[in-house]
């Protein structure tokens, strides 16, 4: 009564199969008996970046971290916006962060996107940086640091691309390290 | 149960691009002219909020999550209608009316110049086995949905091309003299004929150009209406209604809009539309629609409303205005946020607001909205301005 499994997994001795595994592909003969339609959706945007985040992303490519001041709340929002969502008014001006901060929380992350084991974990977390208060919303990557050294509450500072090669993202900085190293 | 009236509107002017801001900064700016307009604060007064948004419009999977910043509505009631404003105005209406709410908020955005393949967008609203295979073959733009509409509604109803023209006409001129709307012109009837055909008998000035905009509606429950504005707009009645999703299944009346309106119509006690009703803002974004939707709600038999239309009984001086605000021809098609731009005219004419287009003496207004090519779900509201 044995069955052929259904889906084989990358099984990982250590950890067991990801989260979701992943099937097979259906033989041609198998597809064959299959009516379907394939089709690639078509949808492509082109987001303005709005007032706040376009002077942020202007920021990053000079070095600089911007955040904006409430002072309804008191509060420097960063990343920026042009209101404050709690007390429902125009934030009023535009504040510079040092661009130190604390890692507010992680997470070690072992799969790409579809499931595959990646070689290197990566990580990732948010940051509560100096000057913005804590759960503010700004989140990166975390690098020159194991995973076991890693802690909520790691003093943390930002590691930049030479500024050739900044453009106004926020991958213009690479990672937040370790402050010090 | 009790009545909802509308104490507040805010909107963005209505612009074929908005690159300076965000669709977040866009909907901010019309929240708070609504807040400002109604006399309250939304962290304080109002019980529950309402967002109408798809998510391909958008580029965002899961857009509900992303509504409640720009509104006021962080930690509050809040929840997105898939969906034309005018379908989001109705659930607002029930929250009321039912005593779960005393004050909601409505709104509905477009920002649909960075959609940058719109019409692979609306391929996508086709049933995905049958026919949008039909279109992808031979790369057939997705508006000859709406070309099989005008062809049966002329074939049925003995309209003519040059009555469908004259919407145009009628829509731009108007426009002119509302500031909210980017499309106004004066053209002639032989302009919109002579314009190329897109899909025949649909000509290229007969579509609506499309437009970004936010428009943001606060409503409250008639005893407190009273208390917070001079002037409360009373929705009488709301209705909505859809049909079978297979294009090829639909005839040429707007049922969907009929249904709709008989479902406004009953709540709102409304018999006789033409003596009843003073002027009606409807969905046009294709000129035909203007003329079909007309007829749908009663304003004029079955192929009536395009001889009409030319005798000026729906012109700005007629017995029975349309589309004052320029219509979606004049103030562009503002995908979910069509209901409510029609909604914001009707309100604000009832107001006795309309500056340079108000109407003389207006009591009661219908607006009609379509969710576009190649649905057929519409909705039709009823408000009045009580004396
Ligand atoms: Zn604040």
């Amino acid at each position: 009564m044995a069955h052929e499994p259904r889906t084989q997994t990358h099984n990982d001795e250590r950890f067991g199969p990801p989260p979701n595994p992943q099937g097979r592909r259906l033989s041609a003969q198998e597809e064959a008996q299959l009516p379907h339609i394939i089709a690639k959706p078509r949808a492509r945007y082109a987001w303005a970046a709005g007032i706040a985040i376009s002077a942020f992303l202007e920021g990053l490519k000079r070095g600089k971290i911007l955040g904006r001041k409430c002072v309804g709340c008191g509060r420097v929002l960063v990343p920026p916006r042009m209101f404050c969502e709690r007390c429902f008014r125009p934030t009023d001006e535009w504040v510079e962060l040092p661009g130190t901060g604390v890692v507010e929380t992680f997470s070690v992350s072992y799969i790409d996107t579809d499931a595959n084991r990646v070689e290197e974990p990566i990580l990732v977390g948010t940051i509560a940086l100096d000057g913005a208060p804590p759960h503010c919303g700004f989140m990166h990557y975390f690098g020159e640091v194991s995973p076991e050294e890693l802690h909520i509450g790691m003093p943390v500072e930002p590691v930049w691309k030479p500024e050739g090669e900044r453009v106004g993202s926020i991958l213009d900085i690479r990672y937040f390290r370790p402050r010090g190293r | 149960m009790r009545d909802v009236a509308i104490v507040g509107v805010g909107c963005t002017p209505f612009r074929p691009l908005t690159p300076e801001v965000n669709w977040k900064e866009l909907t901010f700016q019309a929240a708070v002219r609504a807040y400002e307009d109604a006399g309250i604060d939304p962290r304080r007064d109002v019980d529950s909020f309402i967002t109408c948004a798809e998510d391909f419009w958008e580029g965002f999977s899961i857009f509900d999550e992303f509504t409640p910043d720009q509104l006021g509505a962080v930690l509050r009631p809040m929840h997105t209608v898939t969906g034309d404003g005018l379908l989001g105005l109705a659930n607002a209406v029930m929250q009321i009316k039912t005593g779960l709410c005393d004050v909601v908020v409505v709104e509905a955005h477009s920002k649909i110049s960075e959609l940058l393949t719109f019409e692979h967008v609306v391929e996508l609203a086709f049933d995905s086995v049958y026919e949008a295979p039909l279109s992808r073959e031979r790369d057939v733009h997705p508006y000859y949905v709406a070309g099989l509409e005008m062809q049966l509604y002329l074939h049925e109803t003995g309209t003519t091309e040059e009555q469908c023209a004259a919407v145009v006409v009628q829509d731009k001129q108007n426009a002119l003299l509302n500031p909210l709307a980017p499309y106004g012109t004066r053209m002639s009837v032989d302009d919109v004929l002579g314009s190329p055909p897109l899909s025949d008998p649909l000509k290229r000035l007969e579509v609506a150009p499309r437009a970004d905009g936010c428009v943001v509606l606060v409503l409250a429950a008639g005893e407190i209406a009273e208390r917070l504005c001079e002037v409360p707009i009373y929705i009488e009645g709301i209705g909505w209604c859809s049909e079978s999703p297979w294009i090829a299944a639909r005839g040429a009346e707007a049922l969907y809009a009929k249904r709709a309106a008989q479902m406004a119509y009953e709540q709102a006690g409304i018999t006789n539309p033409l003596q009843q009703i003073d002027f009606a803002e409807v969905d046009d974004r294709f000129a035909f629609k203007l003329l079909q939707h007309v007829e749908a709600l009663g304003l004029a038999h079955p192929g009536q409303a395009g001889k009409l239309l030319l005798d000026g009984m729906f012109s700005r001086d007629g017995e029975l205005p349309v589309n004052p605000s320029g219509g979606c021809l004049g103030a562009g098609d503002l995908i979910e946020a069509g209901g409510l731009a029609r909604a914001l005219e009707v309100v604000l004419q009832l107001r006795g607001e309309a500056g340079a287009r108000q109407l003389p003496d207006v009591e009661t207004g219908v607006a009609l909205s379509w969710r576009g090519v190649p649905h057929g779900t519409g909705a039709v509201a009823v408000f009045r301005r009580r004396s």
